[in-house]
Protein backbone atom coordinates (compact mmCIF):
# COMPACT_ATOMS: atom_id res chain seq x y z
CA UNK A 1 0.00 0.00 0.00
CA UNK A 2 2.94 2.73 0.98
CA UNK A 3 4.86 1.56 -2.33
CA UNK A 4 1.74 2.67 -4.34
CA UNK A 5 1.77 5.17 -2.35
CA UNK A 6 4.87 6.53 -3.07
CA UNK A 7 5.04 5.60 -6.92
CA UNK A 8 1.37 7.09 -7.10
CA UNK A 9 3.63 10.54 -5.53
CA UNK A 10 6.30 10.21 -7.98
CA UNK A 11 3.88 10.11 -10.75
CA UNK A 12 2.33 12.82 -9.81
CA UNK A 13 5.44 14.78 -9.08
CA UNK A 14 6.93 14.16 -12.65
CA UNK A 15 3.97 14.82 -14.43
CA UNK A 16 4.25 18.07 -12.54
CA UNK A 17 7.34 18.66 -14.10
CA UNK A 18 6.53 17.52 -17.46
CA UNK A 19 3.74 20.23 -17.58
CA UNK A 20 6.53 22.80 -16.35
CA UNK A 21 4.75 23.33 -12.85
CA UNK A 22 7.49 24.32 -10.21
CA UNK A 23 8.15 22.13 -7.48
CA UNK A 24 8.31 24.32 -4.27
CA UNK A 25 9.96 23.61 -0.61
CA UNK A 26 6.83 22.15 0.97
CA UNK A 27 5.52 20.00 -2.20
CA UNK A 28 6.22 16.47 -1.91
CA UNK A 29 9.67 15.36 -3.82
CA UNK A 30 11.31 12.10 -4.04
CA UNK A 31 14.59 11.98 -1.72
CA UNK A 32 17.09 12.01 -4.99
CA UNK A 33 15.67 14.85 -6.63
CA UNK A 34 16.65 17.05 -2.96
CA UNK A 35 19.59 15.68 -2.65
CA UNK A 36 20.44 16.58 -6.03
CA UNK A 37 19.28 19.87 -5.98
CA UNK A 38 21.15 19.98 -2.41
CA UNK A 39 24.48 19.28 -4.26
CA UNK A 40 24.02 21.33 -6.93
CA UNK A 41 22.89 24.44 -4.94
CA UNK A 42 25.34 23.72 -2.65
CA UNK A 43 28.01 23.50 -5.14
CA UNK A 44 27.23 26.80 -6.73
CA UNK A 45 26.67 28.99 -3.34
CA UNK A 46 30.64 27.29 -2.49
CA UNK A 47 31.59 28.51 -6.26
CA UNK A 48 30.46 31.89 -5.10
CA UNK A 49 31.87 31.93 -2.14
CA UNK A 50 35.23 30.31 -2.94
CA UNK A 51 35.13 32.68 -6.38
CA UNK A 52 35.38 35.96 -4.03
CA UNK A 53 39.40 35.12 -2.99
CA UNK A 54 40.52 35.37 -6.75
CA UNK A 55 38.91 38.70 -7.54
CA UNK A 56 39.23 40.05 -3.72
CA UNK A 57 42.79 39.36 -4.73
CA UNK A 58 43.08 42.56 -6.62
CA UNK A 59 40.68 44.71 -4.77
CA UNK A 60 43.48 46.74 -2.71
CA UNK A 61 45.81 46.85 -6.37
CA UNK A 62 42.81 47.81 -8.75
CA UNK A 63 44.68 50.43 -11.02
CA UNK A 64 42.16 53.40 -10.58
CA UNK A 65 39.04 54.49 -8.40
CA UNK A 66 36.11 53.88 -10.66
CA UNK A 67 37.78 49.86 -10.96
CA UNK A 68 38.05 49.50 -7.69
CA UNK A 69 34.55 50.43 -6.28
CA UNK A 70 33.15 48.46 -9.41
CA UNK A 71 35.96 45.56 -8.07
CA UNK A 72 34.27 45.60 -4.58
CA UNK A 73 30.63 45.94 -5.61
CA UNK A 74 31.13 42.97 -8.01
CA UNK A 75 32.63 40.59 -5.13
CA UNK A 76 29.72 41.95 -3.11
CA UNK A 77 27.78 40.23 -5.41
CA UNK A 78 28.99 37.08 -5.30
CA UNK A 79 28.68 37.07 -1.60
CA UNK A 80 25.04 38.17 -2.01
CA UNK A 81 24.43 35.36 -4.47
CA UNK A 82 26.27 32.99 -1.83
CA UNK A 83 24.07 33.75 0.82
CA UNK A 84 20.86 33.34 -1.19
CA UNK A 85 22.27 30.02 -2.93
CA UNK A 86 22.73 28.89 1.27
CA UNK A 87 19.07 30.36 2.01
CA UNK A 88 17.50 28.37 -0.47
CA UNK A 89 19.54 25.08 0.49
CA UNK A 90 18.02 25.51 3.62
CA UNK A 91 14.33 25.42 1.67
CA UNK A 92 15.71 21.82 1.29
CA UNK A 93 16.41 21.17 4.74
CA UNK A 94 19.86 21.67 4.55
CA UNK A 95 21.72 23.29 7.22
CA UNK A 96 23.93 25.84 5.88
CA UNK A 97 26.84 25.44 8.69
CA UNK A 98 27.18 22.02 7.91
CA UNK A 99 26.62 22.59 3.82
CA UNK A 100 30.18 24.77 4.45
CA UNK A 101 31.68 22.40 6.69
CA UNK A 102 31.37 19.87 3.48
CA UNK A 103 32.83 22.38 1.72
CA UNK A 104 35.92 22.83 4.30
CA UNK A 105 36.15 18.84 4.15
CA UNK A 106 36.70 18.65 0.87
CA UNK A 107 33.75 16.70 0.62
CA UNK A 108 31.26 19.49 -1.19
CA UNK A 109 32.58 20.52 -4.75
CA UNK A 110 32.90 23.90 -6.25
CA UNK A 111 33.78 25.28 -9.38
CA UNK A 112 37.13 24.31 -10.36
CA UNK A 113 37.66 27.61 -12.12
CA UNK A 114 38.63 29.62 -9.15
CA UNK A 115 41.20 27.31 -8.50
CA UNK A 116 43.58 29.24 -10.90
CA UNK A 117 45.45 32.11 -9.57
CA UNK A 118 44.60 36.19 -10.69
CA UNK A 119 48.40 37.15 -11.60
CA UNK A 120 47.27 40.45 -13.34
CA UNK A 121 44.70 43.15 -13.62
CA UNK A 122 43.63 41.67 -16.64
CA UNK A 123 42.72 38.81 -15.10
CA UNK A 124 40.26 40.58 -13.34
CA UNK A 125 38.87 41.04 -17.17
CA UNK A 126 39.46 37.56 -18.19
CA UNK A 127 37.19 36.49 -15.19
CA UNK A 128 34.20 38.89 -15.98
CA UNK A 129 34.09 38.13 -19.48
CA UNK A 130 35.02 34.19 -19.56
CA UNK A 131 34.61 32.90 -16.49
CA UNK A 132 31.01 34.61 -15.76
CA UNK A 133 30.25 34.63 -19.18
CA UNK A 134 30.31 31.03 -18.70
CA UNK A 135 28.25 30.89 -15.66
CA UNK A 136 25.51 32.85 -17.21
CA UNK A 137 25.05 30.40 -20.15
CA UNK A 138 25.07 27.63 -17.33
CA UNK A 139 22.50 29.90 -15.59
CA UNK A 140 20.40 31.67 -17.67
CA UNK A 141 18.71 27.54 -18.56
CA UNK A 142 18.31 27.32 -14.39
CA UNK A 143 15.63 30.33 -14.20
CA UNK A 144 13.49 27.57 -16.00
CA UNK A 145 14.83 25.09 -13.74
CA UNK A 146 12.16 23.10 -11.59
CA UNK A 147 12.70 24.08 -8.22
CA UNK A 148 10.54 27.11 -6.98
CA UNK A 149 13.20 28.72 -5.08
CA UNK A 150 16.10 28.22 -7.20
CA UNK A 151 14.82 29.29 -10.37
CA UNK A 152 13.44 32.46 -8.91
CA UNK A 153 17.30 32.99 -7.03
CA UNK A 154 18.69 32.28 -10.67
CA UNK A 155 16.55 35.25 -12.25
CA UNK A 156 17.78 37.74 -9.75
CA UNK A 157 21.52 36.24 -10.26
CA UNK A 158 21.24 36.58 -13.82
CA UNK A 159 21.09 39.88 -14.01
CA UNK A 160 23.75 40.96 -11.88
CA UNK A 161 25.92 38.20 -13.55
CA UNK A 162 25.54 39.73 -17.14
CA UNK A 163 26.44 43.43 -15.68
CA UNK A 164 29.58 41.27 -13.96
CA UNK A 165 30.23 40.26 -17.67
CA UNK A 166 30.08 43.32 -19.76
CA UNK A 167 32.50 45.05 -17.17
CA UNK A 168 34.36 42.27 -17.43
CA UNK A 169 34.94 42.73 -21.30
CA UNK A 170 35.10 46.11 -21.13
CA UNK A 171 38.02 45.70 -18.85
CA UNK A 172 39.42 43.49 -21.91
CA UNK A 173 38.27 46.91 -24.25
CA UNK A 174 39.77 49.31 -22.36
CA UNK A 175 43.52 47.21 -22.41
CA UNK A 176 43.21 45.87 -25.96
CA UNK A 177 42.98 49.33 -26.98
CA UNK A 178 45.79 50.10 -24.51
CA UNK A 179 49.65 50.21 -25.29
CA UNK A 180 51.30 47.22 -26.08
CA UNK A 181 52.02 46.03 -22.64
CA UNK A 182 48.29 46.56 -21.71
CA UNK A 183 47.63 44.16 -24.87
CA UNK A 184 49.40 41.72 -23.85
CA UNK A 185 48.94 41.50 -20.50
CA UNK A 186 45.09 40.90 -22.19
CA UNK A 187 46.30 38.29 -24.37
CA UNK A 188 48.32 36.84 -21.64
CA UNK A 189 44.89 36.64 -19.42
CA UNK A 190 42.90 35.04 -22.22
CA UNK A 191 45.52 32.14 -22.99
CA UNK A 192 45.27 31.49 -19.48
CA UNK A 193 41.70 31.89 -18.84
CA UNK A 194 40.44 30.44 -22.34
CA UNK A 195 40.58 26.48 -21.42
CA UNK A 196 39.79 26.29 -17.98
CA UNK A 197 36.57 28.70 -19.08
CA UNK A 198 35.86 25.97 -21.68
CA UNK A 199 35.87 23.22 -18.56
CA UNK A 200 33.32 24.96 -16.07
CA UNK A 201 30.50 23.11 -18.39
CA UNK A 202 31.54 19.93 -16.71
CA UNK A 203 32.91 17.13 -18.37
CA UNK A 204 31.27 15.65 -21.51
CA UNK A 205 28.09 14.37 -21.90
CA UNK A 206 29.45 11.06 -22.37
CA UNK A 207 31.00 11.16 -18.95
CA UNK A 208 28.63 13.13 -17.04
CA UNK A 209 27.04 11.10 -14.54
CA UNK A 210 24.31 13.26 -13.56
CA UNK A 211 22.98 15.32 -16.52
CA UNK A 212 20.67 12.83 -17.63
CA UNK A 213 18.61 12.07 -14.10
CA UNK A 214 18.89 15.89 -14.21
CA UNK A 215 17.45 16.77 -17.24
CA UNK A 216 14.37 14.49 -16.84
CA UNK A 217 13.82 16.42 -13.19
CA UNK A 218 14.20 19.69 -15.41
CA UNK A 219 16.97 20.76 -12.88
CA UNK A 220 19.91 20.89 -15.81
CA UNK A 221 18.31 22.23 -19.23
CA UNK A 222 20.64 21.97 -21.33
CA UNK A 223 23.50 19.09 -21.64
CA UNK A 224 27.40 20.30 -20.82
CA UNK A 225 28.76 19.81 -24.47
CA UNK A 226 25.36 21.65 -25.60
CA UNK A 227 26.07 24.87 -23.17
CA UNK A 228 30.04 24.45 -23.84
CA UNK A 229 29.00 24.79 -27.71
CA UNK A 230 27.14 27.95 -27.19
CA UNK A 231 29.79 29.16 -25.00
CA UNK A 232 32.37 28.91 -27.61
CA UNK A 233 30.34 30.70 -30.64
CA UNK A 234 29.32 33.33 -28.67
CA UNK A 235 32.80 34.13 -27.18
CA UNK A 236 35.10 34.10 -30.73
CA UNK A 237 33.87 36.93 -32.22
CA UNK A 238 34.40 39.08 -28.91
CA UNK A 239 37.56 37.84 -28.99
CA UNK A 240 37.86 38.89 -32.64
CA UNK A 241 36.26 42.19 -31.76
CA UNK A 242 38.75 42.71 -29.16
CA UNK A 243 41.67 41.58 -31.71
CA UNK A 244 42.81 38.99 -29.20
CA UNK A 245 43.59 35.22 -30.77
CA UNK A 246 42.12 32.51 -28.91
CA UNK A 247 44.21 29.98 -27.88
CA UNK A 248 43.40 27.21 -30.04
CA UNK A 249 44.72 25.90 -33.14
CA UNK A 250 41.97 23.79 -34.18
CA UNK A 251 39.50 26.38 -33.63
CA UNK A 252 37.40 27.18 -36.95
CA UNK A 253 34.31 27.98 -38.46
CA UNK A 254 31.96 25.01 -39.96
CA UNK A 255 29.98 25.86 -42.66
CA UNK A 256 28.20 22.56 -42.64
CA UNK A 257 27.31 22.58 -38.40
CA UNK A 258 27.28 26.59 -38.53
CA UNK A 259 29.67 26.70 -35.14
CA UNK A 260 32.79 26.81 -34.53
CA UNK A 261 34.49 23.56 -34.32
CA UNK A 262 37.28 23.38 -31.42
CA UNK A 263 40.16 21.91 -30.25
CA UNK A 264 40.45 18.88 -27.13
CA UNK A 265 40.18 20.03 -24.13
CA UNK A 266 42.84 18.29 -21.64
CA UNK A 267 40.41 16.15 -19.61
CA UNK A 268 43.83 15.34 -17.35
CA UNK A 269 44.01 18.47 -16.50
CA UNK A 270 40.36 19.32 -15.32
CA UNK A 271 40.28 15.88 -13.29
CA UNK A 272 43.51 16.54 -11.58
CA UNK A 273 41.78 19.93 -10.74
CA UNK A 274 38.68 18.22 -9.58
CA UNK A 275 40.99 16.10 -7.53
CA UNK A 276 42.75 19.18 -5.59
CA UNK A 277 45.71 19.41 -7.32
CA UNK A 278 45.30 23.03 -8.95
CA UNK A 279 47.34 25.96 -8.71
CA UNK A 280 44.99 27.22 -5.74
CA UNK A 281 43.08 24.77 -4.52
CA UNK A 282 44.86 24.70 -1.20
CA UNK A 283 44.99 28.54 -0.64
CA UNK A 284 41.57 28.65 -1.50
CA UNK A 285 40.54 26.38 1.06
CA UNK A 286 43.23 27.05 3.48
CA UNK A 287 41.45 30.77 3.56
CA UNK A 288 37.82 29.54 3.74
CA UNK A 289 38.73 27.24 6.37
CA UNK A 290 40.89 30.21 8.24
CA UNK A 291 38.01 32.51 8.08
CA UNK A 292 35.69 30.08 9.59
CA UNK A 293 38.25 29.74 12.75
CA UNK A 294 39.18 32.93 13.07
CA UNK A 295 35.96 33.86 13.35
CA UNK A 296 34.78 31.56 15.50
CA UNK A 297 35.19 33.71 19.10
CA UNK A 298 33.20 36.57 17.11
CA UNK A 299 30.20 34.12 16.58
CA UNK A 300 30.42 32.61 19.87
CA UNK A 301 30.17 36.56 21.25
CA UNK A 302 27.13 37.21 19.34
CA UNK A 303 25.46 34.48 20.46
CA UNK A 304 26.46 34.81 23.93
CA UNK A 305 25.43 38.41 23.41
CA UNK A 306 22.09 37.64 21.71
CA UNK A 307 21.45 35.04 24.91
CA UNK A 308 22.06 37.78 27.52
CA UNK A 309 19.88 40.29 25.94
CA UNK A 310 16.52 37.56 25.84
CA UNK A 311 17.20 36.75 29.61
CA UNK A 312 17.21 40.52 30.22
CA UNK A 313 13.89 40.91 28.20
CA UNK A 314 12.58 37.97 29.69
CA UNK A 315 13.23 39.25 33.40
CA UNK B 1 49.09 77.25 0.44
CA UNK B 2 45.54 76.41 -0.70
CA UNK B 3 44.03 75.81 2.68
CA UNK B 4 41.02 73.87 1.21
CA UNK B 5 43.14 71.85 -0.89
CA UNK B 6 44.62 70.30 2.44
CA UNK B 7 41.41 69.65 4.43
CA UNK B 8 39.98 68.10 1.77
CA UNK B 9 43.50 65.92 1.23
CA UNK B 10 43.24 64.89 4.55
CA UNK B 11 39.28 64.14 4.68
CA UNK B 12 39.33 61.71 1.14
CA UNK B 13 42.98 60.38 2.35
CA UNK B 14 40.44 59.03 5.40
CA UNK B 15 38.01 57.25 3.57
CA UNK B 16 40.64 55.94 0.97
CA UNK B 17 43.22 54.36 3.57
CA UNK B 18 40.36 52.89 6.01
CA UNK B 19 38.47 51.66 2.63
CA UNK B 20 41.77 49.91 1.81
CA UNK B 21 42.04 48.38 4.53
CA UNK B 22 38.43 47.09 5.15
CA UNK B 23 38.74 45.89 1.48
CA UNK B 24 41.40 43.75 2.94
CA UNK B 25 38.66 41.57 4.51
CA UNK B 26 36.94 40.79 1.62
CA UNK B 27 36.38 36.98 1.04
CA UNK B 28 38.18 36.82 4.76
CA UNK B 29 35.28 37.97 7.22
CA UNK B 30 34.38 35.74 10.59
CA UNK B 31 30.63 35.29 8.45
CA UNK B 32 29.23 36.25 5.38
CA UNK B 33 27.00 38.51 6.29
CA UNK B 34 29.99 40.91 7.76
CA UNK B 35 32.16 40.08 4.36
CA UNK B 36 29.06 41.67 2.86
CA UNK B 37 29.05 44.64 5.24
CA UNK B 38 32.79 45.21 5.64
CA UNK B 39 32.75 45.46 1.74
CA UNK B 40 30.10 47.74 1.90
CA UNK B 41 31.28 50.20 3.86
CA UNK B 42 34.73 50.05 2.09
CA UNK B 43 32.85 50.85 -1.32
CA UNK B 44 31.15 53.90 0.25
CA UNK B 45 34.74 55.08 1.87
CA UNK B 46 36.01 54.34 -1.98
CA UNK B 47 32.94 56.29 -3.41
CA UNK B 48 33.30 59.29 -0.77
CA UNK B 49 37.20 59.51 -1.56
CA UNK B 50 36.53 59.66 -5.32
CA UNK B 51 34.27 62.78 -4.65
CA UNK B 52 36.06 64.55 -2.25
CA UNK B 53 39.49 64.20 -4.61
CA UNK B 54 37.41 64.94 -7.63
CA UNK B 55 36.81 68.16 -6.06
CA UNK B 56 40.02 68.65 -4.55
CA UNK B 57 41.51 68.38 -7.85
CA UNK B 58 38.90 71.58 -9.29
CA UNK B 59 39.81 73.44 -6.12
CA UNK B 60 43.61 72.51 -6.38
CA UNK B 61 43.55 73.85 -10.47
CA UNK B 62 46.41 72.29 -11.40
CA UNK B 63 44.92 69.51 -13.73
CA UNK B 64 44.84 66.30 -11.39
CA UNK B 65 41.77 64.46 -10.99
CA UNK B 66 40.51 62.24 -8.71
CA UNK B 67 43.03 59.17 -9.42
CA UNK B 68 46.31 61.53 -9.93
CA UNK B 69 45.60 62.53 -6.44
CA UNK B 70 44.66 58.94 -4.89
CA UNK B 71 47.21 56.77 -6.47
CA UNK B 72 50.24 59.38 -7.34
CA UNK B 73 51.33 61.09 -4.10
CA UNK B 74 54.64 60.32 -2.08
CA UNK B 75 53.93 59.09 1.40
CA UNK B 76 54.42 62.31 3.57
CA UNK B 77 51.32 63.88 0.99
CA UNK B 78 49.06 61.36 2.42
CA UNK B 79 47.77 63.26 5.51
CA UNK B 80 44.99 60.56 7.21
CA UNK B 81 45.18 60.11 10.37
CA UNK B 82 47.39 57.33 11.70
CA UNK B 83 44.15 56.00 13.40
CA UNK B 84 42.87 54.23 10.17
CA UNK B 85 46.33 52.63 8.86
CA UNK B 86 46.42 50.72 11.44
CA UNK B 87 45.76 47.16 10.34
CA UNK B 88 43.30 45.08 10.81
CA UNK B 89 44.92 42.41 13.20
CA UNK B 90 41.43 40.39 14.09
CA UNK B 91 37.53 41.76 13.69
CA UNK B 92 37.92 43.05 17.36
CA UNK B 93 40.53 45.40 16.55
CA UNK B 94 38.81 46.30 13.13
CA UNK B 95 35.28 46.90 14.53
CA UNK B 96 36.61 49.28 17.08
CA UNK B 97 38.67 51.40 14.99
CA UNK B 98 35.72 51.25 12.83
CA UNK B 99 33.67 52.72 15.77
CA UNK B 100 36.17 55.17 16.93
CA UNK B 101 36.55 56.83 13.59
CA UNK B 102 32.76 56.40 12.76
CA UNK B 103 31.98 58.04 16.02
CA UNK B 104 34.27 61.04 14.76
CA UNK B 105 32.48 61.30 11.58
CA UNK B 106 29.31 61.30 12.08
CA UNK B 107 29.16 64.80 13.88
CA UNK B 108 31.93 65.73 11.60
CA UNK B 109 29.58 65.17 8.77
CA UNK B 110 26.80 66.96 10.24
CA UNK B 111 29.09 69.93 10.96
CA UNK B 112 29.62 70.35 7.43
CA UNK B 113 26.30 69.86 5.77
CA UNK B 114 26.36 73.94 7.14
CA UNK B 115 29.32 74.23 5.68
CA UNK B 116 29.58 77.77 3.12
CA UNK B 117 31.19 75.97 0.66
CA UNK B 118 28.09 74.36 -1.05
CA UNK B 119 30.18 71.35 -2.53
CA UNK B 120 31.69 70.30 0.44
CA UNK B 121 27.98 70.77 2.29
CA UNK B 122 26.69 68.56 -0.78
CA UNK B 123 29.87 65.70 -0.02
CA UNK B 124 28.87 66.07 3.47
CA UNK B 125 25.31 65.82 3.13
CA UNK B 126 25.36 62.39 0.90
CA UNK B 127 28.63 60.70 3.02
CA UNK B 128 26.38 61.54 6.79
CA UNK B 129 23.58 59.08 5.39
CA UNK B 130 26.39 56.27 4.92
CA UNK B 131 28.12 57.03 8.30
CA UNK B 132 24.90 56.88 10.38
CA UNK B 133 24.67 53.41 8.94
CA UNK B 134 28.49 52.56 9.19
CA UNK B 135 28.07 53.99 13.26
CA UNK B 136 25.27 51.84 13.70
CA UNK B 137 27.26 48.76 12.16
CA UNK B 138 30.73 49.34 14.23
CA UNK B 139 28.66 50.63 17.69
CA UNK B 140 26.48 47.45 17.83
CA UNK B 141 29.50 45.27 17.35
CA UNK B 142 31.45 46.83 20.17
CA UNK B 143 28.81 46.55 22.53
CA UNK B 144 28.23 42.46 21.37
CA UNK B 145 31.78 41.98 21.78
CA UNK B 146 32.80 43.36 24.52
CA UNK B 147 29.33 42.63 26.55
CA UNK B 148 29.73 38.92 24.56
CA UNK B 149 32.24 36.14 26.14
CA UNK B 150 35.11 36.62 28.49
CA UNK B 151 37.15 35.85 25.23
CA UNK B 152 35.95 38.79 22.98
CA UNK B 153 35.99 41.32 25.99
CA UNK B 154 39.31 40.92 26.36
CA UNK B 155 40.30 41.06 22.15
CA UNK B 156 37.96 44.05 22.29
CA UNK B 157 39.35 45.68 24.98
CA UNK B 158 43.16 45.04 23.62
CA UNK B 159 41.95 46.35 21.08
CA UNK B 160 41.00 49.57 22.97
CA UNK B 161 43.86 49.53 24.76
CA UNK B 162 46.11 49.43 21.21
CA UNK B 163 43.96 52.23 19.39
CA UNK B 164 43.06 54.82 22.65
CA UNK B 165 46.64 56.52 21.40
CA UNK B 166 45.43 57.30 18.14
CA UNK B 167 42.29 58.76 18.94
CA UNK B 168 43.22 62.85 19.68
CA UNK B 169 44.82 63.17 16.45
CA UNK B 170 41.52 63.24 14.86
CA UNK B 171 40.39 66.08 16.50
CA UNK B 172 44.21 67.87 15.06
CA UNK B 173 43.71 71.48 13.90
CA UNK B 174 46.04 73.65 12.83
CA UNK B 175 46.65 77.26 10.36
CA UNK B 176 44.50 75.17 7.63
CA UNK B 177 41.26 74.57 10.12
CA UNK B 178 41.74 78.15 11.71
CA UNK B 179 41.73 80.20 8.21
CA UNK B 180 38.44 77.82 6.96
CA UNK B 181 36.54 78.61 10.08
CA UNK B 182 37.22 82.29 9.88
CA UNK B 183 35.47 81.66 6.44
CA UNK B 184 32.27 79.18 7.73
CA UNK B 185 33.91 76.49 5.49
CA UNK B 186 34.43 73.87 9.07
CA UNK B 187 33.36 74.25 12.33
CA UNK B 188 35.05 73.94 16.07
CA UNK B 189 36.75 70.84 16.69
CA UNK B 190 36.31 71.04 20.39
CA UNK B 191 32.54 71.16 19.41
CA UNK B 192 33.56 67.23 17.52
CA UNK B 193 35.39 66.37 20.36
CA UNK B 194 32.71 66.78 22.73
CA UNK B 195 29.95 65.13 20.77
CA UNK B 196 32.59 62.25 20.07
CA UNK B 197 34.09 61.91 23.40
CA UNK B 198 29.93 61.49 24.78
CA UNK B 199 28.84 58.99 21.93
CA UNK B 200 32.22 57.02 23.36
CA UNK B 201 31.57 57.05 26.23
CA UNK B 202 28.04 55.78 26.29
CA UNK B 203 29.00 52.70 23.86
CA UNK B 204 32.12 51.22 25.93
CA UNK B 205 29.49 51.86 28.69
CA UNK B 206 27.35 49.76 27.12
CA UNK B 207 30.10 47.20 26.16
CA UNK B 208 31.69 46.86 30.02
CA UNK B 209 34.68 48.66 28.16
CA UNK B 210 37.03 50.94 29.65
CA UNK B 211 38.63 53.75 28.56
CA UNK B 212 42.55 52.79 28.54
CA UNK B 213 44.67 55.27 31.00
CA UNK B 214 47.80 55.39 29.02
CA UNK B 215 47.67 58.97 28.55
CA UNK B 216 49.89 59.65 25.58
CA UNK B 217 48.28 60.48 22.50
CA UNK B 218 50.24 60.52 19.20
CA UNK B 219 49.35 62.80 15.85
CA UNK B 220 51.92 62.73 12.75
CA UNK B 221 49.23 61.58 9.95
CA UNK B 222 47.91 64.83 10.06
CA UNK B 223 51.40 66.44 9.44
CA UNK B 224 52.73 63.85 6.40
CA UNK B 225 54.48 61.60 8.97
CA UNK B 226 52.86 58.54 8.97
CA UNK B 227 53.25 54.71 10.98
CA UNK B 228 54.98 52.04 8.63
CA UNK B 229 52.43 50.58 7.87
CA UNK B 230 51.76 53.25 5.39
CA UNK B 231 54.28 52.38 2.92
CA UNK B 232 53.25 48.70 2.42
CA UNK B 233 49.71 50.25 1.61
CA UNK B 234 50.63 52.74 -1.20
CA UNK B 235 52.81 50.36 -2.37
CA UNK B 236 49.94 47.95 -2.95
CA UNK B 237 47.46 50.75 -3.92
CA UNK B 238 50.31 52.71 -6.32
CA UNK B 239 51.05 49.50 -7.96
CA UNK B 240 49.17 49.53 -11.16
CA UNK B 241 49.95 53.39 -11.76
CA UNK B 242 53.40 53.63 -10.62
CA UNK B 243 54.57 50.28 -12.82
CA UNK B 244 52.46 51.18 -16.08
CA UNK B 245 52.73 54.91 -15.99
CA UNK B 246 50.31 57.00 -17.58
CA UNK B 247 48.31 54.53 -19.25
CA UNK B 248 44.17 53.99 -19.18
CA UNK B 249 42.06 51.69 -17.43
Amino acid sequence: MAELNIKELERRFQEKIDNDQKIEPNDWMPERYRKTLIRQISQHAHSEIVGMLPEGNWITRAPNLRRKAVLLAKVQDEAGHGLYLYSATETLGADREETIDDLHSGKAKYSSIFNYPTLTWADMGAVGWLVDGAAIMNQVPLCRCSYGPYARAMVRVCKEESFHQRQGFEIMMTLAKGTPEQKAMAQDALNRFWWPSLMMFGPPDEDSKHTAQSMAWKIKRSTNDELRQQMVDITVPQAEMLGLTIPDKDLKWNEETKQYDFGEIDWNEFWNVVKGNGPCNKERLDARRKAKENGEWVREAANAYAAKQKMKKAS
Amino acid sequence: MNTLFEYLVRLGDDSLILGHRLSEWCGHGPILEEDIAMTNIALDLVGQATSIFKYAGEVEDKGRNEDDIAFLRFDKDYKNALLVEQPNEDFGVTMMRQFLFDAFRKPLFEQLTKSSDKHLAAIAEKSLKETKYHLKHSAEWVIRLGDGTEESHGRVQDALNTLWRYTDELFFSNEVDADLRSKGIVFSSEELKATWSEMVKEVLAQATLSIPDNGWQHDGGRKGLHSEHLGYILAELQYMQRAYPGMEW
